[in-house]
């Protein structure tokens, strides 16, 4: 039997990745592409309580997310090609303009 | 049908008359094409102007099924949004010129953020929180990335993006469990769970974990403040001074409509939570705050202890704590726009001025701007008698009150060590001589810019001198909140 | 029996491309494993008896957010990282923090104090299920809905703001 916990589980330990992926990589592209794993997770995690707990909230939430998160993907690497105009690098620690 | 929707015009009325300004600055700006962008301020601050009483009167606690909640606290806190756009939008004009990024664009994505900004006060229900949420997040990408020709503009937006979606992420994540703990996203229903049920459920102690954290971010507390300096440094001045104020305000608002309003009941449990952030956040920020050198960077710090000493307001779950909050937002929007204004009009007319030792001599050469500058550091500081020390009397003398007399202490000890840095602005204004005159010279086209100056010095003495009149008013705000 | 092998399979599948996302050395294998994971997502979507969310998913996740990936890894020829240190220094203290964070998470989701059933939907009310989030969507949810529209504007005039413009200037210097 399928219960809660399982997908609970699953979408704690996609979230877990996509945490570490945005701490750990250098390369602004695949830190990008570890966002994308966060919301992933979540919405995994918010159809599952929907399908649990009988309401209907949580897909429609689902549907918002996905939407967003490819608002926020448009204007994320419209950010990132201005960075690379500039810099010519999209490397984390290369970008230290800003230091204080 | 449209009862059972429960649509009311009237509820978003601010929001509308916004977005109607916002597509006509958007039209305005392909009909004058290649012309000067400077008629597009002024259409985008007569709207912020006529949204003011909008938000004034609208008064319709519950619409959209439930959805807004536009009641007196976010008629007080669309207000401060709106007086605080509108003061940035004046100085933005002359700014953007001068930095070659006089662009129409700039003009509607500051209205939609401050849209977004209204949304998330008036927001009842975590789905329309987000959507709001992304409004103003997604705006400010934009806005502090403005100087596309600018490393440091860009560099900070990037910074500002990763770390702010990242905190999307987290937010959304604890709201997924706040929605398993009550199988509801609507604030009531939330707050009908948690006075019914038990306290303990991990659901819920995950849930408030992962939200306060995702807010956090969005506040710069202590330890999610990393993007905050970085992003107020590379954004062009003007939207620093927005940033600082409309989104750090907008994210107070939730905070208090959340977890003052409807985890009222759970205050023991989240109280020490909240403690430890407001504590940490006052003394990183001003001890950090005295190393720095570049006056940005300190007045972003500023801003960090600042929210920390907001937070004791909101832990103090009574209506002196929350009116206190939306008092001391009031007084921070005045004096920290005055302040931003006053370097934006340095900057732009000497080309430099980020540092603090550029203001050298300030005071001999132009006296009046060396007193507003010093008068705006003066009530960040919080002396009497300007605003910022009654906001921070009323947040301190309310945590007294509650009996929080460790964090008002520790309030006390970080207003002490961020004496040094506003202090270190005045020192080297008035007592200093100034090497090279000629940077000086004031340029045409400075008019906007003392326009905005003068209303926030007067604005921030005011408040200091009549602040039943203003209390009163954030008395009333918190009202539907406490009930 | 059958749902559980099925999610054992697309779940293994999940976090086994997710964490070759992060650990890739290209950014193209990176998205392509994402694309991978996205996939997997669906299909637990449709294990959840919500074929409308694993359509929604593939359209958009695989067809435009993966597509734009890509688009953005070859115009901007980032190609390979460098094969030594494509982390940071902090991974010492991240990864560490990272798994505590889960283990904690985890024990406090097993752990767990609710008291939902375990029987999911009744099957009549998911036969129509993307009418049902239809309905919600134009009905009670109308208002964040219309927001949301606000913020795919927002993107649309940020991403020109920030791209088209940069081009222009970049002609005139």
């Amino acid at each position: 039997m399928l219960t809660l916990s399982h997908y609970l589980i699953l979408s704690l330990l996609l979230f877990s990745i996509g945490v570490a992926g945005v701490l750990t990589r250098r390369n602004i592209i695949v830190v990008l592409m570890s966002l994308e794993l966060i919301f992933n997770s979540v919405n995994i995690s918010l159809a599952a309580f929907s399908y649990y707990l009988h309401s209907l909230t949580g897909m429609v939430f689902v549907v918002f997310n996905i939407t967003i998160a490819a608002a926020e993907v448009a204007v994320g690497l419209a950010i990132l090609v201005c960075v690379y105009r500039r810099r010519r690098t999209t490397n984390v620690d290369e970008l230290d303009e800003l230091k204080g | 049908m449209t009862n059972l929707l429960n649509i009311n015009y009237y509820a978003v009325a601010p929001e509308l008359v916004l977005i109607g300004f916002a597509f006509l600055v958007l039209i305005l700006d392909l009909l004058l094409k290649g012309r000067d962008k400077a008629v597009l301020g002024y259409v985008t601050a007569f709207g912020l102007l006529v949204s003011i009483p909008v938000s004034y009167f609208t008064n319709e606690p519950v619409s959209f099924s439930g959805m807004v909640a536009a009641d007196s606290f976010s008629a007080f806190f669309n207000i401060v949004f709106c007086v605080a756009a509108f003061l940035t939008t004046l100085i933005s004009m002359d700014y953007m010129k001068k930095a070659k990024a006089d662009r129409g664009e700039y003009y509607y994505i500051t209205l939609f953020a401050v849209i977004g900004m209204m949304l998330m006060a008036s927001a009842n229900d975590f789905v329309n929180l987000y959507a709001g949420l992304e409004l103003m997040a997604l705006s400010f990408y934009v806005l502090v990335a403005f100087k596309i020709n600018d490393n440091k503009s860009v560099e900070g937006a990037l910074k500002y993006f990763v770390l702010g979606a990242l905190s999307s992420g987290i937010l959304l994540y604890g709201i997924s469990f706040l929605y398993g703990y009550a199988g509801s996203t609507n604030f009531a229903e939330i707050a009908r769970a948690a006075s019914a049920g038990s306290s303990q459920n991990m659901f819920l102690i995950l849930g408030v974990c992962l939200t306060v954290a995702g807010f956090a971010f969005k506040v710069a507390l202590f330890p999610f403040h990393l993007w905050s300096p970085d992003a107020y440094e590379g954004a062009p001045t003007p939207v620093t001074a927005l940033l600082s104020v409309g989104s750090k305000a907008a994210a107070f608002a939730v905070f208090l409509r959340f977890f003052a309003g409807s985890l009222a009941v759970l205050q023991p449990h989240w109280a020490m939570l909240i403690w430890v952030f407001s504590a940490a956040t006052m003394l990183y920020g001003s001890v950090v705050g005295v190393s720095q050198k570049n006056i940005v960077r300190m007045l972003a710090y500023s801003s960090i202890a600042h929210a920390g000493i907001i937070l004791i307001g909101l832990l103090v779950t009574n209506d002196k704590g929350s009116s206190g909050v939306l008092y001391y937002l009031l007084v921070y929007a005045f004096m920290n726009i005055g302040a931003f204004s006053v370097i934006t009009l340095f900057v732009r007319n000497n080309g430099k001025g980020a540092n603090i030792c550029d203001y050298k001599g300030l005071a001999s050469k132009r006296p009046w701007l060396a007193f507003f500058m010093a008068l705006f550091m003066v009530s960040l500081a919080g002396i009497p008698p300007t605003g910022g020390f009654t906001a921070k009397f009323f947040i301190l003398a309310s945590a007294v009150n509650s009996r929080y007399y460790l964090l008002a202490g520790i309030a006390v000890v970080s207003t002490v060590i961020s004496l040094f840095f506003y202090a270190k602005v005045i020192f080297y204004m008035y007592m200093k001589e100034a090497d090279d005159a000629s940077v000086f010279t004031a340029s045409p086209g400075a008019a906007l810019y003392n326009v905005v100056i003068v209303i926030s010095a007067v604005a921030t003495v005011l408040i200091g001198i009549f602040p039943s009149v203003f209390m009163d008013m954030a008395v009333q705000a918190v009202k539907p909140l406490l009930m | 029996m059958m749902e559980q092998v099925f999610f054992y399979i697309f779940s293994i599948i999940a976090v086994i491309s997710a964490i070759s996302v992060i650990s890739a050395r290209s950014a193209v294998r990176s998205a392509f494993y994402l694309i991978i994971t996205l996939m997997q997502v669906a299909a637990i979507f449709i294990l959840l008896r919500s074929p409308f969310l694993a359509a929604v998913q593939v359209f958009i996740y695989v067809g435009a957010v993966m597509v734009l990936f890509l688009f953005a890894v070859m115009v901007l020829d980032i190609g390979r990282e460098k094969l030594v240190a494509y982390m940071h220094h902090q991974s010492v203290i991240a990864v560490p923090a990272v798994i505590v964070f889960f283990i904690m998470g985890a024990y406090m989701i097993i752990r767990g104090g609710w008291n939902v059933s375990n029987a999911g939907f009744p099957e009549a009310a998911l036969a129509k299920s993307s009418e049902v989030i239809g309905k919600e969507m134009f009905g009670r949810y109308l208002f964040p809905f219309e927001v949301v529209s606000l913020v795919l504007l927002i993107a649309l005039i940020g991403a020109v703001a920030l791209v088209l413009r940069g081009r222009e200037k970049d002609k005139q210097c």
